[in-house]
């Protein structure tokens, strides 16, 4: 297995199993890498390493790598690049989802907000038009961490979802035509209508494993599922320690079952400073602490893109990263976590790779 | 002394050297009336993976990115319409920042 850790200060990669785990040296300095993503190749060939970096200095980049990070690509004149027309410029990638319906296309969600589509493995990718033109995009509004397209979900029968902050969730039947706003019953407790057509802080989004209608949303303030992709939503934070969040991680093979990271909302820590993974098996309906070997005492949050789950031989493995710089995996579908990694830069993205 | 046909040189540091088979110079003609703009323009078509880590999409120059014609940045002269003589030298570093 492999895990990619993007920091706010460099990029490393992890390798291990049962055994353990071996981190690399950095593999980029002086650069944040706020989204990573491991996309399959042909059986037995490396996995594509495909990063969004950002140099404070010299800007955004896109890079790939076949090789585990020992030699990158890009295009000269960028991969991701705002055409004339757009009159914009781009600051950050905040995501990078390859497309498991279709081999070598790969989504960017990035800030400004914007969707974007490589069609060849991640060297190239084109503006998504009908989102860019969204009138309701001059209200979107940056959070606390920028405009970010967050959450691209390409779904089985054709259509996506998107999620970003703050904004909420956009729906699609095919990505190209019109994009509607699907956050009926997401609160926004931080503005007077506290129940709008769109402008929600959805924080990150999953889908069900076995029903693609039923998605998990880990919202600023509340925890919310949808059984009709989008078009409702209804909380399902009750027996949680806090409501509020970053993450929500759909388990990969097992339907009703996600976790969330709580974070209290007062102090932005772990609630009591146990950083733990809260767990169900049932939609939402009940939750439950797990993550044995996670520590007590800890006072750095998890962020939206520094956890990820992936189904190894029919067991969910999981990795996260913190602020503080610890990585974290399980590979006993969250019951216990060993430490990969520590003392890194506050991991802004993670993603594994079976 | 630099004459009217003196070229114009582009220098950058190591960081963009790797974006440029590693060089770290240009040197572009001069041209009557040339700005800064024109030489931008030169090193996007000469050099795009230099270029565009100075400038964005829009053409601004980035935040953290300082342009110097002869030993004043050009943010304290007319930005990317800064005259630049035949002869000068235009220095290409990132700002004091970071941590």
């Amino acid at each position: 297995m492999r895990i990619a850790i993007g920091t706010r200060k460099g990029l490393w990669t992890a390798r291990g199993d049962d055994d353990g785990w071996e981190v690399s040296q950095p593999l980029h300095d002086m650069a944040e890498f706020a989204s990573v993503a491991w996309m399959p190749r042909a059986d037995g060939e490396t996995p594509r390493l495909i990063v969004g970096a950002r140099s404070w200095f010299w800007g955004p980049s896109v890079m790939v790598s076949d090789d585990d990070g020992l030699t990158w690509s890009e295009p000269e004149s960028g991969a991701v690049r705002f055409p004339p027309e757009a009159d914009a410029a781009l600051e950050r990638v905040w995501t990078i989802q390859p497309d498991p319906r279709e081999a070598d296309v790969v989504w960017a969600g990035c800030e400004p907000h914007s969707l974007w589509r490589s069609a060849d493995g991640g060297s190239t990718f084109a503006l998504n038009a009908a989102l860019w033109a969204h009138p309701h995009r001059a209200d979107w509004r940056p959070g606390a961490g920028g405009a970010a397209i967050h959450t691209i979900v390409p779904r089985a029968d054709g259509s996506m979802i998107v999620a970003m902050s703050t904004g909420g969730v956009y729906r699609s039947d095919d990505s190209d035509s019109g994009w509607v706003p699907a956050n009926k019953g997401i609160r926004a407790e931080f503005q007077p209508d506290e129940y709008p057509e769109y402008g929600q802080c959805v924080h990150r989004i999953a889908v069900d494993a076995a029903d693609p209608d039923r998605v998990y949303a880990q919202n600023h303030g509340g925890v919310y599922r949808s059984d009709d992709s989008g078009t409702s939503w209804s909380p399902i934070m009750a027996g949680l320690p806090a409501d509020f969040g970053f993450v929500v991680l759909a388990h990969p093979t097992r339907g009703e079952t996600a976790w969330v990271i709580p974070i209290a909302p007062e102090t932005m820590f772990p609630p009591e400073g146990r950083l733990r993974l809260w767990r169900t098996d049932d939609a939402g309906a009940t939750w439950s602490e797990t993550g044995r070997g996670l520590p007590d005492g800890h006072y750095a949050s998890v962020l939206r893109d520094a956890a990820h789950v992936v189904d190894v031989d029919g067991t969910a493995v999981l990795a996260f990263g913190t602020r503080n710089g610890s990585v974290y995996a399980s590979l006993d579908e969250g019951e216990s976590f060993t430490e990969v990694a520590t003392r890194l830069p506050d991991v802004l993205s993670v993603r594994v790779s079976p | 002394m630099t004459g009217p046909y003196d070229p114009i040189v582009v220098r950058w540091p190591q960081a963009l050297a790797d974006h440029a088979g590693g060089a770290r110079t240009l040197t572009v003609d001069a041209t009557a009336d040339g700005r800064l703009r024109d030489v931008v323009d030169q090193l996007t078509a000469r050099v795009p993976a230099v270029a565009r880590r100075v400038v964005d999409e829009t053409g601004s120059i980035r935040r953290f990115v300082n342009v110097y014609v002869g030993e004043e940045e050009c943010r304290r002269l007319h930005g990317l319409e800064t005259p630049v003589p035949a002869g000068s030298v235009v220095y290409i570093v990132g700002s004091v920042a970071g941590g």
